[in-house]
């Protein structure tokens, strides 16, 4: 069945964020409106499609260059896709409605839900893309609108700094992926997901250019994944407002890069090298994120840095070719995420901006739906049976224990830390007594803040149960075995933290390396000021001694040094002018016509 | 029997009597009365060369002697011109000398 409903779902954020743009910026209640219109009718739509597993949509030749280069404008209605979408476009719409709430008295609303608007257009276009090119255009278009709202109060030097950092971190591995898409297209004549397919067998078996392929496009998936070692614009994306984090850099945007490593496994997992370093990649951050979440101290940044570490597991387990296990975490994961960061929002701005935890303490009487809808999310983040993230985080554990020994070991120690962080977290923001005036005196968000969250929750609390319904392939052995040790892990996690921190005011163990996230920035900004300094004294030496001395220093020495040698001829001898002028006239009597 | 190895030799006297005086006399007058002699010497050898060389129908070869008359026109511009530039000069500087004239050297 052909039909307009998959386009709609693109074209209404797309005509909100126009819309906005151009004529409501000033009329901030109506540009929230049109927002939330805009969402609900890509919701309502993704959902109709959804049902409807025969819908079609009307497809258009973008470019056209007949026998090398076609790129449709066409959207891939799969399940993959269609489940992608009502969860982007449900996510987005909760947060939507909470961004009311959060961002009740921000000056820049209308400009702010513009960019949101924008990002559901692009997210959703990243979702439905059939080619490469198409792909690449909405993945670039996210990354604008992250750079735009991490950016949203650019008045602050932090938030301008991170949205730049954000930007170009990310460019880095746009950077590969775009020239992964060029080889691909060289080597098969295609940009279309399903052209490609088939045509795999046009790379003739040279397996070191297939891994190089795939590891060109992981490296886009690096960067908006921010994987390891592309992670540090994440955590400090944080500086945009807590809606954009959790909508994008925690449930969404993030997780595209690992949404398009399913869309393309055929081409990862043609090479087995490739697949190995992915796996690797992942688990790397999977566990230096945790290490590094354990010993934060602000609230959006353990958030951050767990991401990462979840956004690790994914990758994981999409090292391992297990495409379902990664996008189980992942639907399960952007549930979770969202709400732990909606609710963290609801946190801090009851506390009047307040993000370092160790200014919160005794919050959950203070803040009873936020507090039992944020443990909701971290019993889920923490893999506790029967929230989802157990079902999902088994899943992957699971492939971890049947393919490679060493990664599940580290996948578990990650578990461990995962369950430590959190309760960490938890204790310190919502049990002890309270540590600040704002703490004391703070109150319950109101209802448009809460009712995503409850809604969140209940996600996060049943969404495991689409484990049941989704068919994983059998794992042999594993099934009993891996479920046991991840819950004794976890106990053990959570036991240590609540031991470790119940009662304290104050960090009892610091572990400076882990405080500095492993000197990650330090170290990226040594080599990023030595690369430059290089390049500038390479540069400066070309323009010093070879632009400068040789070409315009050479021109003026050489025309001096011939004006010197000629004004020597210059006698002042009528006679001698006239002389030199007829031996001249005899040399070129001799060139014209004896030679 | 005059022939026109003869001319030719007669024209390249008078050449190098006019490049002599150019090249060794001070007075610009004389200078330029050189100039014109050397002019005069072409003219005479392309007169001769017309002469001896017969073109079409017997006839004498008429190119030459039309170049001479081009030589004889330019020749008479440029003495206007030199005798101008000289009466001018003389004006300036009270001298028709060539060795005072040095303005233009480094």
């Amino acid at each position: 069945m052909n039909s307009f409903y998959p386009w709609l779902i693109l074209l209404a954020p797309f005509a909100s964020a126009t819309v906005i743009t151009l004529f409501t910026l000033r009329w901030k209640s109506l540009s929230c409106a049109i927002s939330i219109t805009a969402v609900l009718i890509s919701f309502c739509c993704s959902c109709l499609v959804l049902a409807q597993s025969a819908t079609t949509a009307p497809e258009f030749v973008w470019l056209d260059v007949p026998p090398i280069f076609r790129v449709p404008f066409g959207l891939t209605l799969d399940q993959l896709s269609r489940t992608m979408a009502v969860l982007v476009s449900g996510v987005g719409a909760l947060i939507h409605i909470y961004s009311l709430g959060y961002m009740r008295d921000d000056e820049g609303k209308s400009r702010y839900f513009a960019a949101l608007s924008l990002f559901m257009f692009a997210m959703l276009g990243i979702v439905f893309a059939n080619n490469f090119v198409m792909l690449f255009i909405f993945w670039e278009l996210v990354g604008f609108t992250s750079y735009v709202l991490i950016g949203h109060w650019f008045f602050r030097d932090a938030a301008a700094d991170a949205a730049n950092k954000a930007f170009i971190t990310t460019r880095i591995g746009d950077f590969g992926f775009m020239t992964g898409i060029l080889m691909i297209w060289m080597t098969t004549g295609s940009v279309v997901f399903a052209e490609i397919a088939p045509r795999m067998a046009m790379f003739g078996g040279h397996t070191t250019f297939v891994a190089i392929v795939a590891l060109l496009i992981f490296c886009g998936a690096v960067g908006k994944s921010a994987q390891f070692p592309l992670h540090v614009w994440l955590p400090d994306a944080m500086e945009g407002p807590t809606p954009v984090s959790a909508l994008i850099h925690a449930a969404t945007m993030v997780a595209a890069g690992v949404y398009m490593l399913v869309r393309v496994a055929f081409i990862i997992q043609a090479s087995q090298t490739a697949l190995l370093i992915v796996a690797w990649i992942g688990t790397i951050t999977a566990v230096m994120a945790a290490l590094i979440a354990t010993q934060q101290d602000d609230i959006k940044r353990i958030l951050a840095y767990s991401t990462l570490s979840q956004l690790g597991y994914m990758v994981m387990a999409v090292g391992l070719a297990s495409n379902e296990a990664a996008m189980f975490h992942l639907f399960t994961h952007a549930f979770f995420k969202a709400l732990l960061f909606l609710a963290a929002g609801s946190v801090i701005v009851m506390l009047h901006h307040e993000q370092n935890i160790w200014n919160m303490g005794g919050l959950r009487r203070r803040l009873p739906i936020t507090f039992v809808t944020f443990a909701a999310g971290a019993l889920a983040l923490i893999g506790c049976p029967p929230f989802s993230g157990f079902f999902s985080k088994d899943a992957i554990l699971a492939v971890d224990y049947e393919h490679n020994l060493p990664i599940f070991v580290l996948a578990l120690f990650g578990a461990f830390l995962t369950a430590f962080y959190v309760m960490r977290m938890l204790v310190i923001v919502f049990f002890n007594n309270p540590r600040s005036d704002s703490a004391r005196e703070s109150r319950e968000s109101p209802p448009v803040m809460t009712i995503p969250l409850i809604v969140l929750a209940i996600f996060a609390t049943l969404g495991g149960f689409a484990f049941f319904a989704l068919k994983l392939p059998a794992e042999k052995g594993a099934v009993l075995f891996v479920p046991v040790i991840e819950i004794a892990v976890l106990i053990l996690g959570a036991g240590l933290a609540i031991r470790l921190y119940r009662g304290r005011a104050t960090e009892p163990v610091k572990i400076e390396l882990l405080r500095r996230k492993f000197y990650f920035d330090e170290f990226y900004g040594w080599l990023i000021y030595w690369t430059q300094e290089f390049l500038a004294r390479v540069a400066a030496f070309i323009d010093r001694w070879i632009i400068d001395a040789g070409a315009v220093g050479g021109t003026s020495r050489g025309t001096w040094g011939i004006g010197a040698v000629l004004r020597l001829i210059q006698v002042g001898n009528l006679q001698a002018y006239a002389f030199l002028f007829g031996l001249g006239v005899i040399a070129l009597i001799y060139i014209a016509v004896i030679r | 029997m005059i022939t026109l190895g003869d001319y030719l030799v007669v024209s390249a006297v008078l050449f190098t009597i006019g490049f002599a005086g150019v090249m060794l006399r001070r007075n610009l007058i004389i200078i330029l009365m050189s100039l014109e002699l050397m002019l005069n010497a072409a003219n005479l050898s392309l007169v001769a060369f017309s002469r001896f060389r017969v073109g079409v129908n017997g006839l004498p070869e008429y190119n030459a002697e039309v170049f001479v008359f081009f030589v004889i026109t330019v020749a008479a511009a440029e003495v206007a011109v030199g005798l101008a530039l000289l009466v001018a000069l003389y004006r300036a500087r009270q001298t028709t000398d060539v060795a005072d004239i040095t303005s233009l050297k480094f």
